[in-house]
């Protein structure tokens, strides 16, 4: 057998899961003792290349509490066209249509190599996707171009026959009709006053009570149509419609005096187009994309008021309990986001401003329904425009990188269950036998809803080992868990994908090594940290590190290997050496430190770091650092001060922002021009290398990162800074003047001495 | 104006030719025993006057006429004002009454030889009529009448009846009005007053009477219960004998129009004597302004005021001026000039805040002045200083506007804005009712294409090329679409908005543009409005919110109020809003709510009922480009300040008050008066007279913030001779009417009526009294200058807006209702008493109008056209044997049979006649607020009973008395006040 990293790497490549751990302890008792709990990420619609969907209906567990789906685990007795299920063991016949099974001739879904596999299934009528765009008008004259041409490059993008809807909002909220020949029409809404979703499709004549009662229409479908019709186009019909639209749209004409922000009605905005889709498309597909370029400033949801003296809530206003206006906004968003997720719609949010946009409040919006969220400076940034670009991009099969309106279900063997999952989804409710009563992240169900989704959306999905000690599993017994996303393809297919994995049981008494060779301890950092900033959104920061510093001692208590009471004798194993790094980095990442970000920055770094794959989140944890020199090839080398060397380019990725660094000699040499010279072309493409290979990732990445081109000096160089272990800092003075790198001025601890102390307390039997 | 005028001569004695009353025809009127008091009473006057007080509530003293006074005081006090003052004198009545006894005797025997009333040949003189027909004199017993009509059942009167009956063809006569009654009475008279309860009762119930009018008139005299003693044997016999009383010798407004046109039609009219009165409404001449204002800015019911309060409690003449500030002017009148003092502003009193006026005396040297107002002196600001010549006057005297005239403007400054900041440029909002209806019988559409036309027009200042003025658009249904039409659109834009409940404006550029950079845009939303809701079958309208909404727009968005008309209308005018309706209803629809709008808010309601495109759109479109057109100022207050010992009390139109002082008007245009009444404070001095100055602070169409300004001075007498010698009648009616048109709201139209009947009676009585020459008893005087105000105030009485009938709906009497409360003195003249020409006389080569006719069925004739008009409406009155050639000439159809009355537009004929009565018509409608409907009437068709409302010295169709017996009417209670 394969080493572990390859187990993990293939599993990872077929199933889109990675485990904490990939042998499971046995017993409830020793899984606690393991600290870190059983989890996974689930990537449920990681991109399969090599897996065409098959084109008919799963089979499903006959029993009506369990309904799993038949896979490659079953027991199948060919002849008597019988199989077992793996999680409740029920016998079930075969369809019909099974009847020319056999060993030899077996359907996909049995074949070991289809442990995961996606169904193709006909369910209702498909209904084209749906884009509903909201948009703020209180923006500077070049920011609204650049959007209104962001917008009007994004309908080539669309599917043809995909519907959308225009909303702009500024003092009022604007809804286009789009439908009219002849002048252009809107339905106007004061932005002050929160409307209930009856109150805004009356007033939108969307109700049926609002139509003439004239002669009863023949064809009652052909009405629906034709109300909804009036707010959301088939793109193909009404493009030139929506181009001339958008072109016309001005900024918002109510004045600003000095001294004011204008008014903004998100809020309302926000509201009526959840509305909007709520009353004429719900349970299809959609997408409301949000684009503003400041917080909102009155009515519900506002953020802030108009005065410009005060400013928007910071964490010290928070923390103080001074921000006024959070509590109420955080509310009405989360009831808007609640709404939309039963609706099946998700909220994208776009947001470009320097200054605060209100994130904080709104997140619940993009976090609950499976939308983006992007932040950037402005909309005429190539940050934006290009993240926004990528929204619409396609996969092999030339379909959009989108999904809509899926729900997750988890299905566990007997010994497992589900204690809940952190991602962008919310519970459905679904209790069952399954569901643990111990609760982590978004728990007490067994399935959940995401409303928007792509490739890379990966849910932390947490599980409790329920199996009591003196209940051994047999010999060789393996434990299942299944998942079934069911989904709205982009091609508005209904699609299932099932996803079933098994692992080996373990005695944690007796079988430690194995448990702990079969640690996968970047997707147990990931998973860490998740759990880490689900709290830290509920609770204060202080005690989430502290949470985390215990959970690692006690993890490098139970896994170390020292004498006791002797630091220098403590030992971690291969599987678990990277582990505490992970976590150095971890605290000082800005998911749990709020210090230098403000809270929308806070809410957009987590949002990013609740949705992104394992690779990339990783990254988020703990940036990747490269190395250019004319030593050798670029080489990773530590994210550690002492690798700031003069000589050197560094690359720093840290999902949010790439930076490129030019050391003192290299800024020097390039100041000198020595690139333009034929005779140190050499140095020209040292100088090219990172250029090229910050590209290739700003290509890959979603949301586009900031890209920051700096060197010695250099005021952005404090990217770099920040990230770095302060290995050399002012207070270490004897490595002051040396050439080992670049000294930071700093008071934080550096890894060294956070694994001084980690050690002396591993090893301490006082705790 | 001489004193002849109210001289009364001994009138009887010489009937004047044509004028003179025979007697005989009312005989039974006169009621003797009231007929009048004697002059000795008159002296003792005291009681009068102290009655008049009284009158305010049950006069102690008076307990005979207890339950007269009960009633009157009971109105009396539910009026604050005098108003409405009741027939107060009566309970004098027991003092009074010792002095008759005397005289009545020796007046009698004079009656009978005077028989026939007398009223001065010339106009000057005053009218006297008297009131009892001499042959009638049987009837006039009647005055007991209790015997024969139940209807009174007053106590008898049996001795006077007896008195009376003898002189009883003489009764009327018995002029000496003094003695006759008296006389007759003496005795009676203690018992009479209990009767008069009956006959009282009567009067002031009017409504009754004009029940029992008509058939007075008809056959008895059952009528005047309270007037003849007269057995009822009498009562029976003479009924029919009476002959009606000759209308030629009543007092004809006919006659009285024409005669001050001849005196001094054409004439230069200058306002350089305080004091004068001007000519009457009706009379064309050029008037200069010599340091009063121009009547055509105010008018005042009497240009004398009396010095003291008793005098002007005794004498019940409002006082009070119609105040019109943005009347036209004709060409042949020099415009406002336009006074600017740069940021200084104007120059005011310190104290009353008056503005610099001629009323303004300066003094030490031109270094201070003397307010004419409050007296105050004041400094003259350095920049303003200048030397006095020889007789006190500023040398620049004749160079500045306010020093030397009546009328003129001063530029505002900053301190007059609103919030200190120059107003915007005014806007109009058009908001079109888009429902089914509107759409359906092609309003909309005629409406969204007259706009065009409509939109040329827009008022501007007359240096201007075009107009400041900014206009929007909404339509409305069961929602508001407001219309972006920014210039630079390709297309206009349109925005819903649903929230009615709360509505607001949901744009700002592009909402209110200046049509002619967005003309395009405009021109392409009216093209497409009428399309846009073609398939609409939305029948639901909004209305309150729309009128929010066109606020909201003004004023740029404040918290909202609740759509209540009232605080709605409140509003606007809080942020100078003023709404204009046009209205259409084929239905119900509450004029008197809707309208409370444009009335609080200075603008015009319009209503054409059961519209019809055919028939109807002609008047409107003329209506709408009117409308439009007008010359008007925006966002205006108007206070008026008055010199000591008066004060504005009171004032009526189309306005809007937070205080007692400040009038609002969201806006004003120059078909718009305010009527002020003023009161007295203390006494007024007849050397200084009594001072107006009304300043009107306003946004002119081009968004100049200004003040308009209007001086005028008025004489003061203790002779209650000058009082009467300067009525203005046609101001009293306007007075009149919007007084009671105002009570309409909170007192039963009983009650109101009553009031008008008794201070008619009573100003005149008061007249009688103290004024004209001693004369019968019985014989009705009038004061020169208020000839024709019982015909006046008997067509006001007849107005639908004061009768009550099932027949008359309650959308039309508001809808007039709030006509007359804005109209000028010249508007209510002719509502009032609409003009009547005859057609088939016309003389095709003059252009000057036909000699009007009185209106009145008797002076129709079957062979005549006649052509009547009030200002609202306008009628072709075709006589069955109208002259072919005249209907051919009109009517291009051969006989009177092949008229088509169904149409609101004269065919284009070409003939001479046809010409001749267009232009007629035109000049007619020339100048008049509200474009006039033609409708054709055919004598002895259905649609003749419509017409014939408007003959108003006939019995009216739903009661009132026709003049005649309205006049005798009015007599009697004379009478009564005066016995």
């Amino acid at each position: 057998m394969a080493t572990y990293l390859e187990f993990i790497q293939q599993n990872e490549e077929r199933d889109g899961v990675r485990f904490s751990w990939n042998v499971w302890p046995s017993s409830r008792l020793e899984a606690t003792r393991m600290v870190v709990p059983l989890a996974c990420l689930l990537t449920p619609l990681k991109e399969r290349p090599d897996l065409p969907p098959v084109q008919y209906e799963p089979v499903l567990c006959s029993r009506p509490t369990c309904k799993a789906v038949l896979n490659p685990l079953c027991q199948v007795d060919y002849r008597a066209k019988l199989w077992a299920c793996n999680f409740c063991f029920q016998r079930n016949q075969f369809p019909p249509a099974y009847t020319g099974i056999s060993e030899v001739n077996q359907p996909a879904e049995l074949m070991p190599q289809f442990s995961t596999i996606e169904y193709v299934v006909q369910r209702g009528p498909q209904t084209p996707l749906i884009f509903l765009y909201v948009v703020d008008t209180c923006l500077e004259e070049d920011d609204l171009q650049a959007l209104k041409e962001s917008l009007q490059m994004s309908l080539s993008l669309l599917p043809p026959d995909a519907l959308v809807g225009l909303i702009t909002f500024g003092r009022m909220v604007q809804v286009h009709e789009l439908s009219c020949e002849g002048i252009s029409k809107s339905y106007v809404f004061r932005g002050t006053k929160d409307l209930t979703a009856k109150q805004i499709q009356d007033m939108l004549g969307l109700t049926k009570s609002a139509m003439p009662m004239q002669q009863p229409r023949p064809a009652q479908a052909q009405e629906h149509s034709f109300i909804s019709s009036r707010f959301l186009q088939p793109i193909h019909k009404i493009d030139m419609t929506l181009t001339d639209l958008l072109g016309e749209l001005q900024r918002d004409p109510w004045p600003v005096t000095q001294g004011k922000r204008p008014l903004r009605s998100t809020g309302v905005a926000l509201s009526i187009a959840v509305g909007l889709l709520e009353g004429t498309f719900p349970n299809t597909g959609a997408r409301i994309m949000l684009f503003t370029g400041g917080p909102p400033t009155q009515g519900p949801g506002m953020v802030v008021g108009d005065e410009l003296k005060v400013p928007i809530r910071s964490w010290h206003d928070i923390e103080k309990d001074n921000a006024r206006f959070m509590k109420k906004a955080t509310k009405h968003y989360e009831i808007l986001a609640n709404r939309t997720a039963a609706n099946g719609h998700c909220i994208d949010i776009y947001a470009c401003a320097l200054d605060q946009t209100g994130l904080l409040e709104m997140k619940c919006c993009t976090n609950l329904t499976g939308g983006h969220m992007v932040m950037g400076d402005s909309f005429n940034t190539s940050l934006f425009k290009q993240t926004f670009q990528r929204i619409f991009s396609k996969d092999f099969n030339g379909d959009f990188r989108m999904a809509f309106g899926a729900t997750l279900e988890v299905k566990t063997s007997r010994e497992l269950k589900i204690a809940g999952v952190i991602g962008p989804c919310v519970s459905l409710n679904v209790k069952g036998p399954c569901v643990s009563e111990n609760e982590l992240g978004v728990a007490g169900t067994s399935q959940w809803k995401i409303c928007g989704l792509d490739p890379t959306t990966t849910l932390g999905i947490y599980f409790e080992v329920v199996n009591q000690h003196n209940a051994p599993i047999p010999q060789g017994g393996r434990g299942a868990i299944q998942f079934v996303t069911q989904y709205q393809h982009s091609s508005t297919q209904r699609r299932i994908r099932v996803t079933t994995i098994a692992r080996n049981w373990a005695d944690a008494q007796s079988q430690l090594r194995h448990i702990e060779a079969a640690f996968d301890q970047e997707a147990a950092a990931v998973l860490m940290a998740r759990l880490g900033v689900f709290r830290a959104e509920s609770e204060e920061g202080p005690d989430v590190l502290r949470w985390l510093d215990r959970q690692l001692i006690r993890l490098c208590q139970k896994f170390g290997q020292y004498n006791k009471e002797d630091p220098s004798s403590f030992r971690l194993s291969d599987s678990f050496s990277l582990y505490p790094q992970f976590m150095f980095h971890l605290r000082r990442s800005p998911f749990l430190q709020v210090f230098n970000n403000s809270p929308d920055e806070s809410s957009y770094y987590r949002h990013h770091f609740a949705r992104q794959d394992l690779t990339q989140s990783l990254i988020m944890i703990q940036p990747i650092l490269y190395s250019y020199s004319f030593q050798g090839p670029p080489e990773p080398v530590l994210l550690d001060s002492s690798s700031i060397l003069a000589d050197r380019i560094l690359l720093m990725d840290t999902f949010f922002q790439i930076v490129i660094y030019l050391g003192e000699t290299i800024a020097q040499w390039r100041k000198a021009g020595y690139q333009d010279m034929p005779e140190y072309e050499n140095f020209k493409h040292l100088l090219q290398a990172p250029l090229d290979d910050a590209q290739e990732i700003l290509q890959a990445r979603f949301p586009m990162p900031r890209y920051i081109n700096t060197e010695h000096g250099g005021s952005q160089a404090r990217f770099l800074l920040s990230k770095v272990n302060p290995s050399q800092t002012h207070n270490n003075l004897f490595a002051w003047g040396q050439e080992t790198g670049a000294p930071i001025l700093t008071d934080d601890v550096s890894l060294q001495v956070f694994m001084d102390h980690l050690k002396k307390l591993a090893v301490s039997s006082a705790c | 104006m001489s004193q002849q005028g109210y001289v009364a001569t001994p009138p009887y004695s010489q009937s004047q030719p044509g004028i003179g009353l025979s007697p005989p025809h009312y005989g039974h009127y006169g009621d003797p025993s009231h007929a009048a008091s004697p002059p000795g009473m008159m002296k003792p006057a005291g009681p009068l006057g102290a009655a008049t007080p009284g009158m305010m509530l049950p006069p102690g003293p008076a307990p005979p006429g207890s339950h007269q006074f009960g009633q009157n005081g009971a109105q009396a006090s539910s009026h604050p004002s005098q108003r409405f003052p009741g027939p107060s004198p009566v309970n004098n009545v027991a003092s009074s009454y010792a002095p008759y006894q005397p005289s009545p005797q020796s007046s009698y025997p004079s009656p009978v030889s005077t028989s026939s009333v007398t009223q001065l040949g010339n106009q000057l003189g005053a009218m006297q009529i008297n009131s009892y027909g001499s042959s009638m004199a049987p009837s006039s017993q009647g005055p007991p009448g209790p015997p024969s009509a139940a209807a009174f059942q007053g106590p008898p009167r049996p001795p006077q009846p007896s008195i009376l009956q003898p002189g009883s063809q003489v009764l009327p006569p018995p002029p000496t009005t003094l003695n006759g009654p008296g006389a007759s009475s003496a005795p009676p008279t203690a018992q009479y007053q209990p009767p008069p309860l009956p006959g009282q009762t009567l009067g002031p119930g009017f409504p009754p009477q004009q029940a029992n009018y008509g058939p007075q008139m008809a056959g008895a005299q059952l009528s005047y219960p309270g007037g003849f003693p007269g057995g009822p044997a009498q009562m029976a016999g003479p009924p029919q004998p009476q002959k009606k009383l000759d209308p030629d010798s009543i007092p004809s407004p006919i006659q009285v129009i024409e005669n001050d046109r001849a005196i001094r039609g054409g004439q230069v009219y200058a306002t350089n004597t305080r004091g004068q009165v001007p000519p009457l409404v009706t009379t064309d001449c050029v008037i200069q302004d010599q340091g009063n204002a121009s009547p055509r800015y105010i008018r005042c019911t009497t240009y004398c005021f009396p010095c003291t309060s008793d005098m002007a409690k005794q004498a019940q003449i409002p006082l009070a001026a119609v105040i019109k500030p943005f009347a036209t002017v004709p060409p042949n009148e020099t415009p406002l000039y336009l006074v600017n003092h740069g940021e200084t502003g104007p120059v005011r009193c310190n104290r009353c805040k008056a503005y610099m006026c001629p009323f303004m005396q300066f003094i030490e040297g031109g270094r201070r002045y003397q307010c004419g107002f409050c007296n105050c002196v004041n400094d003259v600001p350095p920049f303003y200083f200048q030397h006095l010549d020889h007789i006190g006057r500023r040398l620049d005297h004749y160079e500045k506007p306010e020093l030397s005239l009546g009328s003129y403007e001063y530029v505002a400054t900053l301190d007059y804005c609103r919030k200190n900041k120059p107003p915007n440029p005014p806007a109009f909002i058009f908001m079109i009712d888009v429902s089914y209806s509107n759409i359906k019988n092609g309003l909309v559409k005629l409406i969204c294409e007259e706009l065009k036309t409509v939109l040329e027009k827009l008022p501007k200042e007359e240096h201007e090329e075009t107009s400041a003025i900014r206009v929007g658009f909404i339509t409305y249904n069961k929602v508001l679409h407001f219309f972006n039409v920014k210039s630079n659109l390709a297309q206009p834009q349109m925005m819903v908005v649903t929230d009615v409940g709360e509505v607001f404006v949901p744009l700002l550029d592009g909402f209110l543009v200046n049509y002619q950079e967005s003309q395009a845009v405009i021109h392409n939303l009216l093209d497409q409005i009428p399309e846009m809701f073609a398939d609409s079958n939305e029948n639901e309208t909004v209305f309150a919110p729309v009128i929010q909404a066109g606020m909201e727009a003004l004023k740029i968005l404040f918290q909202p109020q609740t759509n209540v008309y009232d605080s709605l209308a409140k509003d606007c005018v809080a942020h100078g809003c003023s709404v204009t309706l046009f209205l259409f209803p084929s239905q119900y629809v509450d004029v008197a709510s809707l309208g409370l709008v444009p009335q609080l808010t200075g603008g015009t309601l319009y209503k054409y009922n059961n519209f019809q495109m055919h028939l109807d759109s002609q008047q409107f479109l003329n209506d709408l480009r009117n409308d439009i057109e007008k010359k008007i100022g925006f966002d205006a207050i108007m206070r008026v300040r008055t010199s000591t010992g008066f004060r504005a009390t009171d004032f009526f139109g189309g306005i809007f008050m937070n205080n007692t002082t400040d009038v609002e008007m969201a806006a004003i245009d120059c078909d718009k008066a305010v009527t002020v009444e003023f009161k007295h404070d203390d006494k007024l001095g007849e050397d200084s007279g009594a001072l107006i100055q009304c300043a009107v602070l306003y946004t002119t169409i081009s968004g100049q913030r200004r003040l308009r300004i209007h001086n005028l001075g008025l004489n003061c007498s203790s002779q209650l001779a000058d009082l009467y010698k300067s009525c203005e009648t046609d101001a009293l009616i306007n007075f009149f009417a919007k007084s009671a048109f105002k009570a309409v709201l909170h007192q039963p139209l009983k009650v109101i009526r009553e009031i008008l009947v008794n201070q008619t009676a009573h100003m005149l009585a008061c007249y009688r009294k103290n004024c004209a020459s001693p004369s019968a008893a019985s014989q009705l005087i009038l004061p020169d200058s208020m000839k024709v105000f019982p015909v006046y105030m008997n067509c006001l009485l007849k107005n639908c807006v004061l009768l009550s009938r099932p027949e008359i709906s309650t959308d039309e009497r508001a809808y007039q209702r709030q006509l007359v409360m804005t109209m000028g003195v010249a508007d209510s003249q002719l509502f009032f008493y609409p003009q009547l020409l005859p057609i088939h006389t016309l003389d095709v080569k003059s252009t000057e109008l036909p000699a009007a006719v009185r209106c009145s069925e008797s002076r129709l004739s079957e062979e005549g056209i006649f052509l009547l008009a009030n200002g609202l409406n306008m009628f072709l009155w075709l006589g069955v044997s109208s002259p072919p050639e005249l209907i051919q000439g009109i009517f291009n159809v051969p006989s009177f049979a092949h008229i088509n009355a169904d149409t609101t537009l004269l065919p284009e004929v070409g003939s001479p006649y046809s010409q001749q009565l267009k232009m007629i018509m035109n000049i007619i409608q020339q100048k008049k607020p509200y474009s006039m409907k033609l409708m054709i009437v055919k004598q002895r068709e259905q649609p003749e009973m419509v017409f014939r409302q408007f003959l108003v010295e006939d019995k009216g169709l739903y009661g009132g008395p026709s003049y005649v017996d309205f006049l005798c009417c009015v007599h009697k209670e004379i009478c009564q006040l005066l016995n």
